[in-house]
């Protein structure tokens, strides 16, 4: 059991090996359960505090900026910082820094801001810092309609770096979501000491509708595990390894190129970049099972079926209710992980159905992971819209469900 | 103080592996030097960012203290990170011109107009030393290089004035021939509150004094002396006699407020308003 000081307040923290529950009263003073009519981007904000996150930084980029300013406001309030940053690069790079000084960190962009951070992403990824990235889609490629949703940053979330890696992304589909996954983006990223991306668009960050805040110390929290005194392996392990805080007597030594378990740097020898990197990616492929989490609906029996991920689900919802009225026994499954992919789920459906309806905000970019894990044993159909923020209709993607 | 300096005791005995005559030998040495006349035994409380090039191995993994190596140019935003979260860490940050000058250049300005509470030693070998010798922000007009094969056509940028400009707590200049200075601007450094930047003109025979003209690191350091002009001395001088010329001493020396002082004060005052 530890104690802890926050805002001039003493709280009780009871540790349950690596998560813990938060008690007392302080937070609540800021955030009381109960609920509320939020925007998304607000909702992201709570849920990062809510998380642990005490250090924020940030570049205003349409439409995430209420994040930060969100942010802006909570963290001086629970001894959090907040920064905001001359660009996208010194954002990502200043998070990564103070994941290292010790604190859950994150920062918030949209498509442009995203490529500008995707070389850091990648030494996140090789570094084992944890840290939680939201991109709040819009329009592009490039400046493209900055305030107009859309879904198109699929692939670049997770192939964004150069070099092999792997990726843990997050879909929410609605402001309660934009809370919880926020909170399980944390979670994930202290627990498997990667970044996580939150991958939400303009209509989850804009939106706004009711949330249920539960009583704080119902929600699950968890730390990255530290090491011991006199533990000196840190990297690339294939269980976690622990991760020191700068400034705590271990003398680590941090670097973006290969290097062994214990950070020195090794720019040419074969078997350590094989070792380092196969293990960094095994580390989030080998633990699928607990990262993916999906929706699924009437999956077991159904005809025909919806792969759908973000906003377009909430249009799925409605269609699937107009098909039932229409006879048709369809279900879904919508993607709360993107990646990794539950290629293993979306297999087992392709073999009892006769069709998957892949809507998306883009020009095919989950259509063709799902057409791959289907194998063929299934009809893989697109419906797709880009291009001011326009949503896919319910009787647009009616057309394909009911034939 | 009363013990022997040795450069040992900061080190994690890995061998450097910068060339033979590299100036990245003296700004290691003089710091390390200065760190010991300061009376720290050891580097714990420290922690060292760089980011990529040959001086950004200097603290990497070379130092015994806690060291992060950065993306190429990152170096600064991710001390500031380090330093916002924990002010009680002396956060030191090595780079070289390109690192730092170049394509670093907005962090450097930007972490000098916060005054963020960092040092930061930047290794002008006024060349693009571990690619092979390109031609660098900071390579003086007419220099040949590997990517000027004729001669560079681009005039080098002034990496202290613009420092002090944008408003560092204390900003230096010296060449691998000050090495004293140099020491003592380190002491001053890491005794200034706020930003502080120190630039170092060195010698890279390897990549820059081959193609330049220089037979050996000798000549090249006479060079430096020869061409060192004090800043008292050349704020008398006119221009024209400058071409060429590497003005040296001390450029800003203030008592600003820092970044996290300035973050505190905030925090006092909304907390007042919140509660």
């Amino acid at each position: 059991m530890i104690i802890i000081c926050w805002l001039d307040k003493i709280y009780v923290v009871v540790c349950f090996s690596n998560s813990f529950y938060l008690e007392g009263k302080g937070m609540r003073d800021l955030l009381a359960s109960g609920t509320y009519f939020w925007q998304g981007n607000e909702a992201c904000a709570y849920g990062a505090v809510v998380a642990g996150c005490r250090f924020f930084a940030g570049y205003p980029i349409t439409p995430s900026s209420e994040i930060a300013e969100h942010l802006s406001r909570l963290l001086p309030l629970v001894d959090g910082v907040f920064i905001q940053m001359e660009d996208e690069l010194a954002s990502i790079n200043a998070i990564i820094g103070a994941s290292w000084a010790g604190a859950k960190a994150m920062t918030a962009t949209s498509g442009p801001g995203f490529s500008l951070m995707q070389e850091s992403i990648g030494y996140a990824f090789m570094t084992e810092t944890p840290c939680v990235i939201v991109n709040v889609q819009r329009a592009g490629p490039s400046t493209g309609q900055a305030t107009k949703a859309a879904q198109g940053d699929v692939m670049q979330a997770r192939w964004g770096t150069h070099g092999d890696h792997s990726a843990i992304v997050l879909s929410p589909n609605s402001v309660q979501e934009m809370f919880e996954q926020t909170i399980r983006a944390f979670n994930l990223a202290e627990k498997y000491r990667v970044p996580v991306v939150v991958l939400a668009d303009e209509v989850m960050g804009h939106m706004r509708e009711k949330i249920h805040i539960p009583p704080l110390e119902k929600i699950e929290v968890i730390n990255r595990k530290t090491p011991s005194k006199g533990e000196d392996v840190f990297f690339g392990l294939k269980e976690v390894a622990p991760m020191p805080a700068v400034g705590k007597g271990f003398n680590v030594a941090v670097t973006g190129s290969t290097h062994d378990e214990r950070g020195v740097r090794f720019t040419a020898d074969p078997e350590v970049h094989r070792r380092l990197v196969t293990n960094l990616v095994k580390k989030i492929e080998d633990n699928k099972d607990d990262i993916i989490e999906v929706e699924a609906y009437n999956l077991e029996d159904c005809e025909v079926a919806v792969v759908c991920f973000g906003c377009t689900s909430r249009t799925v919802y409605e269609a699937v209710e107009e098909a039932e009225k229409k006879g048709v026994n369809v279900g879904y499954l919508r993607l709360k992980t993107l990646w990794p992919f539950p290629a293993e789920t979306v297999r087992r459906l392709a073999e009892h159905v006769e069709k998957i309806i892949v809507p998306e905000m883009n020009l095919k970019q989950i259509f063709y992971e799902v057409e791959r894990a289907a194998c063929g044993k299934a009809e893989v159909v697109s419906v797709n819209k880009i291009g001011g923020g326009e949503m896919i209709f319910p009787e647009e993607l009616l057309e394909e469900v009911v034939p | 103080m009363t013990e022997k300096f040795s450069v040992q005791r900061y080190l994690r005995g890995l061998k450097f592996p910068f060339c033979p005559g590299c100036g990245n030998y003296t700004v290691a040495n003089s710091f390390l030097r200065g760190v010991h006349e300061l009376g720290y035994g050891d580097l714990a409380g420290f922690v060292f960012c760089s980011g990529i090039g040959c001086a950004a191995w200097i603290p990497s993994p070379y130092f015994l203290a806690d060291s992060i190596h950065t993306p190429h140019g990152r170096s600064i935003p991710v001390a500031t990170g380090v330093k916002l979260f924990r002010p009680e860490l002396k956060v030191v940050v090595f780079g070289g011109d390109g690192d730092l000058a170049g394509i670093g250049l907005s962090h450097l300005i930007h972490a000098a107009r916060r005054n963020v509470d960092i040092k930061v030693i930047m290794v002008n070998n006024m060349v693009y030393g571990m690619t092979g010798g390109q031609v660098a922000p900071t390579t003086p007009f007419g220099t040949v290089t590997s990517t000027t094969p004729y001669k560079s056509f681009e005039r080098p940028i002034d990496a202290v004035r613009l420092v002090a400009s944008a408003g560092a707590n204390y900003a230096a200049r010296w060449t691998t021939a000050h090495q004293e200075q140099l020491k003592e601007s380190v002491k001053k450094a890491l005794e200034t509150p706020g930003f502080c930047f120190i630039e170092t003109v060195s010698q890279c025979p390897t990549a820059f004094g081959r193609r330049a003209g220089f037979k050996n690191v000798a000549e090249m350091l006479r060079w430096f002396k020869q061409n060192s002009i004090p800043r008292e001395e050349a704020e008398k001088m006119p221009p024209e006699m400058l071409e060429g010329k590497i003005v040296v001493g001390e450029f800003a020396y203030g008592k600003a407020p820092t970044l996290s002082e300035n973050i505190r004060q905030m925090v006092v005052e909304a907390r007042k308003a919140y509660a």
